[in-house]
């Protein structure tokens, strides 16, 4: 009952957070709804058990990337949004699309009652298992993905790298 | 006691609204919250579907798109600020050549 009741209610500060993220028109509006979505999802993944995750979604997605998006929209001084009437197809076919596609997961998911139900923490993802399982049975991805965090981080300084700041080339004046 | 359906229907509202941003909004910025909106959902259905199988795999998977996600958004928001140093503009329908 309790696990039902803080489902429900973080839920619905969930996508009350996802519909404020589309309803505001400033970025930094946007960004803070999408703070309260992940701070309300890690509560969900907390009462699912998985504590090493909820930690994570806090401290990388709610902290690191959260402040990564104000950092650029305070950088280069986003302003409010403005209305264009771009894409008409999007919203043509899009919209309905999303809502059919949502409507239809939906329908699946409620009209199947085999999938089971789900105690309080049912699974605890304790820190010490996840790491086992990290440096044992997912090595190897572990290994490609320090990687790609190393070719992000190389990409992300030469992309932001500002062409005047480097030296200018030599050029031959005759 | 909850079902885990109740769980994959939050994941695929949150979903639902990462694409409808995607498709309706024009800043720039914005449309960047609206992946990092539809990734969370796929992560809690992840979470979700780990709980119901009684399998750690997907904590793990967890894990990683959130490395992906952290190293996307480092990149992206490089081309971010590269579009606007030469665009000085945010709107995505302002920006619709790849040459200036």
């Amino acid at each position: 009952m309790l696990h039902l009741v803080l489902f429900l209610v973080f839920g619905a500060i969930c996508v009350a957070g996802a519909i404020n993220l589309l309803a505001q028109t400033h970025p930094i509006s946007s960004a803070l709804s999408l703070v309260v979505v992940m701070a309300s999802l890690a509560v969900e993944y907390l009462l699912l058990g998985a504590e090493f995750v909820a930690a994570v979604q806090v401290i990388v997605y709610a902290g690191a990337v959260m402040v990564l998006f104000v950092f650029v929209i305070m950088l280069l001084n986003a302003g409010a949004e403005e209305r264009t009437k771009g894409s008409h197809v999007a919203l043509v076919l899009g919209v309905p699309g999303v809502l059919a596609g949502g409507l239809l997961v939906a329908w699946t998911l409620l009209k199947r009652s085999d999938t089971g139900m789900v105690a309080l923490g049912s699974l605890p993802g304790y820190p010490k298992t996840i790491g086992w399982l990290l440096f044992h049975e997912f090595l190897l991805p572990f290994e490609v993905t320090s990687i790609l965090v190393l070719i992000a981080i190389m990409g992300a300084v030469v992309l932001a790298n500002r062409p005047d700041v480097l030296p200018p080339p030599e050029t031959k004046e005759n | 006691m909850v079902p885990v359906s109740y769980y994959l229907m939050l994941s695929g509202i949150l979903f639902a609204c990462g694409v409808v941003g995607f498709l309706i909004k024009r800043n720039i910025i914005t449309i960047f919250m609206s992946i990092e909106l539809m990734l969370n959902g796929v992560n809690l259905s992840f979470v979700a579907f780990a709980a119901h199988w009684q399998k750690l795999s997907g904590q793990v998977f967890v894990f990683f798109v959130m490395v992906v996600a952290a190293a996307e958004a480092a990149v992206g928001l490089a081309i971010i600020i590269a579009v606007f140093r030469t665009r000085e503009t945010l709107n995505v329908d302002q920006v619709n050549l790849l040459k200036l």
